[in-house]
């Protein structure tokens, strides 16, 4: 089994929003970077299927700045083979964009599956694993949280409103992760020790400008300061009034 | 071309509401652009009274593509289909819900047109004469505004935030329908097929779309005890679901299809209510949309009520029935 995963280096989900002073990016000084959470499934997902096939090689691919090669060693330290840096100053706001660089980085890898994030916690772009599959016409599963693989047909279960999809498929083929899907490992120590060691591919990149362009980034509206209504069940039938006649929620 | 295209969702054969969001959404744009608005749903057969409701909700034509293989979602050839429609239309912007159906769509109607997408998207609007949208971003803590500088301009919207607007001037539809040619190549499932739709339970709102959520979180103490959200949820008369914080289900107490929260979903209902939720950043980003956010929490420190617009410092297990009954006065 060959499979790639497709991750990214992002802010923590702790992080405190700094707004830089171009008015359009976070200020990343004092930022915590992570490998992002729902990649981790990804990385799992595929750990677990090489296991499973005793063979094969898990490759982990990022689009991102030199200091993504930190994020491709924690993947590394969970146990992926070797990594892929695809370099660039500033990951394009165009999902389509960073698609096109991970999809002509991927062609003709022989991958018998390619995965993702269901999204990245920082742009919430939600697009660049099944734009990837259009690219290099694959088939695509997308936010799959059981996943059964027997040959070359796979069966992915995903939550849908009021419901659970069951989705067939043929590899190769792309999945994004969601939770659920696995439980991913922490890196052991000498995990960390043999990460230092395994192959990293750094590779210049050029990525399109795209069609999205960025206007500001904003604080969100503040929420007008709420009120304390009360104290214990007492309260109750001044927050109904509150919610009918002020509100006009009820 | 200044069209817009909305599309639809259904299921079993009726349009979901998400349906009129898109619609609205639509409109709004179309008003802006100063084209008409195009409603296209993808289904089996024909999708019963559609065509006059959404003319209600701003929709000049509703498209009908019918193929056997779209009684439910197909991937490949929605698509597929989506992305020739689009072609052949000339549309300005194409409208898609930001549901679990359109986030998987509408990235790969994009790739295939070669334009950009803003996925769950809040806001639309239009200037000098470009597309513009705004996104949650950083887990809410920002918002994103960005201009699609390319045509047609794709955008996906959050469900529940574009509230359905009837227009005074309610006019039927203009409806035309067409079968989508083919078995293999053409509408069918190809390499990608949903082989079934398992429902939760029967009648149950998913709460990434129901108007009122009831949410709970370790303040319950034992999975048990969630009975009481039921409860309250239940008073409400069918317009509520009962959500649950990411400490509650990765505890097992709740299943993750009804964890609110950066690892769960993104929820925008009008009356969203945390109970025995501390309100941790996680859960915020799930949540921080709702129009009305009631908190009810015995430690009056919790960050909840920070972005609570109303709050109630006690003991949930004497609040919490106590506001059952007071809801299900109000609904007889």
């Amino acid at each position: 089994m060959k499979i790639a995963v497709c991750i990214k280096r992002v802010p923590d989900s702790e992080t405190r929003v700094k707004i830089a002073s171009d008015g359009k990016s976070l200020d990343e000084a004092g930022v915590k970077f992570i490998l992002n959470p729902y990649d981790e499934f990804a990385v799992e997902e595929a750990l677990r299927r090489k296991e499973q096939a005793g063979a094969g090689e898990v490759v982990v691919v990022a689009l991102g700045p030199a200091a993504a090669q930190e994020t491709i060693r924690t993947a590394l330290a969970m146990g992926a083979d070797r990594g892929v840096l695809l370099q660039v100053d500033r990951i394009p706001a165009d999902g389509l964009e960073a698609a096109k660089a991970l999809a002509a980085e991927l062609e003709g890898g022989g991958y018998d599956l390619i995965l993702f994030g269901k999204m990245a916690i920082d742009d919430y772009n939600h697009q660049v694993g099944p734009m990837v599959a259009e690219l290099l016409d694959l088939p695509c599963v997308t936010t799959v949280a059981h996943l059964e693989i027997a040959g070359a047909r796979g069966t992915a279960e995903r939550e849908v409103e009021g419901g659970v999809e069951v989705v067939e498929f043929t590899l190769p083929a792309v999945l994004t992760t969601d939770k659920g899907l696995n439980e991913p490992r922490y890196p052991a120590l000498k995990g960390i020790m043999a990460a230092k060691k395994k192959p990293l591919d750094t590779k210049p990149t050029t990525v399109g400008q795209g069609g999205l362009e960025i206007l500001a980034l904003m604080p969100p509206p503040v929420r007008k300061d709420g009120k304390i209504v009360g104290e214990g069940a007492a309260a109750v039938p001044e927050l109904v009034r509150l919610l009918r006649e002020e509100a006009k929620v009820l | 071309m200044s069209g817009v295209l909305a599309v639809l969702e259904q299921r079993d054969g009726a349009l979901r509401k998400v349906s009129h969001e898109v619609v609205t959404g639509a409109r709004r744009l179309g008003d802006a652009l100063g084209g008409t608005v195009d409603a296209l749903v993808l289904a089996a057969g024909a999708v019963g009274g559609s065509a006059d409701q959404l003319g209600a909700f701003g929709a000049d034509k509703v498209i009908t593509l019918t193929h056997a293989a779209f009684a439910r979602y197909a991937p490949e050839g929605y698509s597929r289909a989506i992305a020739e429609h689009v072609r052949a239309g000339g549309y300005r912007a194409v409208v898609f819900a930001a549901s679990a159906t359109g986030k998987d769509l509408a990235p790969r109607v994009a790739a295939r047109l070669g334009v950009p997408l803003a996925q769950d998207v809040t806001d639309v609007g239009v200037e000098s004469g470009a597309v513009t949208v705004v996104r949650p971003v950083y887990a809410g803590k920002a918002l994103l505004k960005l201009k699609l500088a390319a045509s047609p301009a794709l955008v996906s919207l959050r469900p529940n935030v574009f509230t359905p607007v009837q227009r005074p001037k309610a006019g039927v539809a203009e409806s035309a329908a067409a079968a989508v040619p083919g078995g293999g190549g053409g509408g069918g499932g190809g390499r990608v097929t949903v082989r079934e739709v398992k429902a939760a339970q029967a009648g149950a709102l998913d709460v990434a779309e129901a108007p009122i959520v009831v949410s709970g979180g370790r303040g319950l103490k034992e999975p048990a005890n969630f009975k009481i959200l039921e409860e309250l949820a239940g008073a409400f008369g069918g317009t509520a679901a009962v959500g649950a914080s990411r400490a509650v289900v990765d505890a097992g107490w709740r299943p993750h299809a009804d964890q609110v929260g950066q690892t769960g979903k993104t929820v925008s209902p009008t009356l969203y209510i945390a109970v025995g939720i501390s309100g941790a950043i996680q859960h915020l980003a799930g949540m921080r949309t709702a129009k009305v956010i009631v908190a009810i929490n015995k430690d009056k420190d919790a960050p909840i009520f920070k972005v609570a617009d109303y709050g109630i410092v006690g003991d949930l297990f004497e609040v919490v029935p106590k506001l059952t009954d007071e809801i299900r006065k109000l609904h007889g």
